[in-house]
């Protein structure tokens, strides 16, 4: 089992390094700092003077170094925009994002079980059938779209809730459903087929057959077999809420966590922010990975052995 | 020893094409999405002759005007106006063209290279499988919609950058989803057969393992262009996708954010398109992979034998007390 985790560690190291390099070569050979971050009427003078503040007038593989020797311990300079360290703002903004979405695909996952083992206890019955298909349209409607229309019919129509910001628990409200809409499509899915599967089990009939209660059987017997896939598919869910949803969610409803300040970064042609952002989501992606195979363990007694 | 000719297969091309027909008609859902889909690509081929207007044409005395049936709607903008007076029913019928292009020429594209990494992989085996899949493991773990967004950003957004990042982000499920196939389909007695004949490894390869993968890669790509649909209009709707003056649902719900508190057509028209689309989608690839699976066809089977044997049951009821 220690033997799995460094692989599995250095795969994340493996993840990182190859986020750093992209990001190095996207932003510094592909693109021209300078020409993306100062306005166009810069003077010569100020060109070189701005790339000398960046150390761009180096030779690559020394800015690589220092890039990475950076990204070691953390920092990435000062954001150009706020004219603070970017980490600063990314610490600063990280606990909102994790929060939504941990709140997204929790909502999503509790919402799923039930819904997945009701349609899974007659398939091809009313229920099955009405699950299958309000997931496929969950799958189908976009979910910047979705905020809006939530924003249209409860905050302007309606009143009730507030349209943007964090100040009372009445604003979550909104981001948290729609973060966890395309989740819980697929987490219904998933929880319906793996019933279905587990349903039809020789053990299903013993428990039965032994006398134990209907929700005995389903809610326990058959729900801890079915649940192995769900974990593995959460665990995805929660990696696509950090490090895809959330950009999209917090631009709908002004959520001001890493996904709104990146859009803002990208805005203000702030690329030293963008890549500190960049960053600490893949490192999010990679701790999210390996959690997830812990958990994944602990509830497999089978792979304790292995 | 004559060759096996078209006439002496099982079944003949005509009667497939047939049978595949009715199971579609079986099936109402994926027929829906299927007719869907057809109306799509019609729409989007003869987008300026369906169209009322030009999707850029400007009408500045008609700002904001409501669907026909609000108040204040008239019959010439079925579907309204936006900020600049622009027809949202014209803009709406040419956005499509983006999309399904989009659409396709990244499932082209990623397609490709996933599948051609995945035969290599799982053909050549040993060390170049490894790395591909070292590779394949690394970039899955990529947080996909920030390196698209930074990408973007550096080098500017257009359709063809979009078309290229969504590409570089999309392969890999391909890649993964041929390989293991290879793996399965190798060991098989007619692939070993077709190597000891001494076919070469492009014939072995494109000839006859390649066609085993059809239906699944067929499913996948019908899926992935479905999420593809979605990741254009993400992409568009934050600014970093296609650019006005250009056409997109996407784009065009970004723009009706602006005005969504007075004119709600603006945001709802455009998201309904994107949502039919992907639906129909959806629905057509829930179809292919019943039929495409032997596991579910078994099971349909049963169903329908059951449902026979029912019917036949019922029958026989109703008939013993008459005779």
């Amino acid at each position: 089992m220690g033997r799995y985790f460094l692989k599995r560690l250095l795969q994340g190291v493996a993840v990182i390094l190859g986020v750093t390099v992209l990001v190095f070569v996207v932003t510094r050979l592909v693109g021209d700092p300078v020409k993306v971050m100062l306005p166009l009427e810069a003077t010569a003078e100020q060109r070189a003077a701005f790339e000398k503040q960046l150390g761009l007038d180096r030779p690559i593989w020394i800015q690589f170094a220092d890039f990475a020797d950076g990204l070691s311990r953390f920092e990435f300079g000062d954001s150009l925009w706020q004219r603070r360290p970017a980490m600063e703002i990314v610490f600063e903004k990280l606990p909102l994002t994790l929060g939504l979405a941990f709140m997204g695909i929790g909502l999503a996952f509790f919402l799923a079980i039930p819904l997945g083992i009701i349609a899974a206890l007659r398939p091809g019955g009313a229920s099955d059938r009405s699950t299958v298909f309000l997931s496929l349209i969950g799958l189908s409607v976009p979910q910047f779209w979705l905020g809006l229309l939530l924003i249209v019919v409860f905050a302007v129509q309606l009143g009730w809730l507030p349209t943007s910001g964090v100040d009372t628990p009445a604003h979550y409200i909104m981001p948290t459903i729609t973060m966890a809409l395309p989740a819980l499509a697929r987490l219904v899915m998933i929880v319906r087929s793996s019933m279905i599967d587990e349903l039809n089990q020789q053990y299903v009939k013993t428990c039965f057959a032994k006398g134990l209660s209907f929700y005995r059987v389903v809610g326990v017997h058959a729900l801890r077999n079915a649940s192995l896939p769900v974990v593995t598919l959460c665990g995805w869910e929660l990696i696509r809420a950090v490090a895809g949803y959330s950009v999209v969610v917090e631009t709908v409803f002004a959520w001001p966590g890493l996904g709104l300040t990146a859009i803002q970064a990208i805005e203000r042609e702030d690329l030293i922010l963008l890549q500190a952002i960049v960053f600490t989501v893949a490192i999010l992606v990679v701790l999210i990975n390996i959690l997830m195979d812990m958990v994944y363990k602990a509830i497999d007694p089978r792979l304790k052995i292995a | 020893m004559a060759a096996i000719t078209s006439h002496q297969r099982a079944t003949p091309p005509g009667r497939r094409v047939k049978a595949l027909i009715d199971e579609l008609w079986r099936d109402k859902a994926g027929f829906a999405g299927i007719l869907m889909i057809a109306a799509l690509i019609l729409m989007a081929s003869a987008a300026p002759l369906i169209a009322p207007y030009s999707p850029t044409t400007q009408d500045l005395r008609m700002r904001l005007a409501p669907p026909v049936w609000e108040p204040n709607g008239s019959w010439k903008h079925l579907l309204g106006t936006d900020h600049l007076g622009r027809d949202v029913l014209s803009r709406v019928i040419h956005g499509s063209r983006v999309s399904l292009t989009v659409g396709v020429a990244v499932v082209l594209l990623a397609g490709t290279f996933g599948v051609m990494l995945g035969l290599i992989a799982g053909y050549r085996g040993g060390r170049i499988d490894s790395f591909i899949m070292r590779w394949i493991d690394t970039q899955v773990a990529f947080p996909g919609l920030l390196i698209a967004l930074i990408i973007l950003a550096v080098i500017g957004p257009s359709m063809l950058t979009v078309i290229l990042v969504l590409s570089l982000n999309g392969w890999m499920v391909y890649g993964r989803l041929t390989r293991g196939a290879v793996l399965s389909v190798r060991q098989t007695a007619y692939v070993e057969a077709a190597e000891m004949v001494g076919c070469s490894a492009a014939r072995v390869v494109f000839r006859h393992i390649l066609p085993n993968l059809t239906s699944p890669l067929l499913t996948l790509a019908i899926l992935e262009f479905a999420r593809i649909v979605l990741a254009e209009a993400a992409l568009s709707f934050l600014g970093m996708g296609i650019q006005p003056p250009a056409t997109s649902w996407g784009l065009d719900v970004a723009t009706g954010k602006n005005y969504m508190f007075r004119a709600w057509w603006l945001v709802t028209f455009p998201g309904i398109a994107i949502s039919f689309t992907v639906l129909a989608i959806n629905l057509v690839a829930s179809w292919m992979r019943l039929i495409s699976d032997p596991q579910e066809r078994e099971k349909q089977f049963a169903r329908q034998m059951r449902a026979l044997r029912k019917k036949r049951a019922s029958h026989a009821l109703q008939e013993t007390p008459s005779s």
